[in-house]
């Protein structure tokens, strides 16, 4: 006997209410990020020992500033998916949990902002 | 009830380490020094977008022998989690849950990932001189 409703099993949300939903997101952006940290693999290879002049250069283009963009969002993003997980698991004081989660949020949102801030000032003539 | 001291599960010291337990821990310490290496990423492109100066900064620390020895940590945390992350997608699919499977796609990764972190600084050092 189940003590779940049927538009419980329906809707497939479970307790969180939100069902896979971060499993999901996580897995897409593992995806994206499979091509996108190669490609800065290989770039950053390219410029070692560059110059300011050479970044500058570099992310002049629209491909690679456009790039670039979408890997600091993915990365970001997948980054506080991530270390939702880690702190879920490790951080039992509900206190210390809700604290280091904003933090978390907070911190992996300025760096994205940091980054996608940074690209578009570059690519749009510094 | 009286309260009885058992042993309280997992107590991981008394366990052989097995490759997959390695691999599985750290997926996730590696993910937290990519994590420190995003921001740095962050400040590189911060630093290039605002002057000479800042990325002069972020520059001398970079290939300060701190610096290095942290962006090899770096590479090897990158090149680790892109392989063991692949291992779990394919995980995901449904594919390679067999021990013996499993066994060996984690030494495939162990080993790969510091052969494509020793390649991609082998290679990145003789370009230096291509600036």
């Amino acid at each position: 006997m189940s003590l779940r409703t049927p538009i419980g099993k329906v809707r497939g949300l479970g307790s969180a209410k939100e069902g896979t939903h971060h499993f999901w997101v996580q897995r897409v952006s593992a995806v994206a990020l499979i091509p996108l940290t190669l490609w800065l693999v290989a770039n950053l290879i390219c410029m070692t020992g560059a110059g300011r002049d050479d970044v500058l250069d570099f992310l002049s283009s629209p491909f690679n500033a456009i790039v670039m963009l979408l890997l600091v969002i993915a990365g970001f993003y997948h980054l506080k998916l991530g270390i939702q997980v880690i702190l879920e698991d490790y951080v039992h004081g509900e206190g210390a949990k809700l604290v280091t989660s904003l933090l978390n949020t907070f911190v992996c949102f300025a760096g994205g902002a940091v980054s996608v801030f940074a690209v578009l000032k570059i690519a749009f003539g510094g | 009830m009286a309260q009885v001291k058992r042993p309280v599960s997992p107590h991981l010291q008394v366990y052989r380490w097995t490759v997959t337990m390695a691999s599985s821990i750290l997926h996730r310490a590696t993910g937290v020094a990519l994590g420190a290496g995003a921001l740095w990423l962050a400040w590189w492109l911060l630093a290039a977008s605002t002057g000479y100066e800042a990325f002069e900064c972020v520059q001398a620390f970079s290939t300060s022998i701190v610096g290095m020895i942290l962006l090899f940590g770096v590479t090897w945390s990158l090149m680790f989690h892109l392989l063991n992350g692949i291992r779990h997608l394919a995980w995901d699919v449904g594919y390679g849950f067999e021990i013996k499977t499993a066994t060996t796609s984690g030494w495939v990764v162990v080993v790969l990932s510091v052969v494509l972190t020793i390649v991609a600084w082998a290679v990145g050092l003789s370009m230096t001189g291509g600036y």
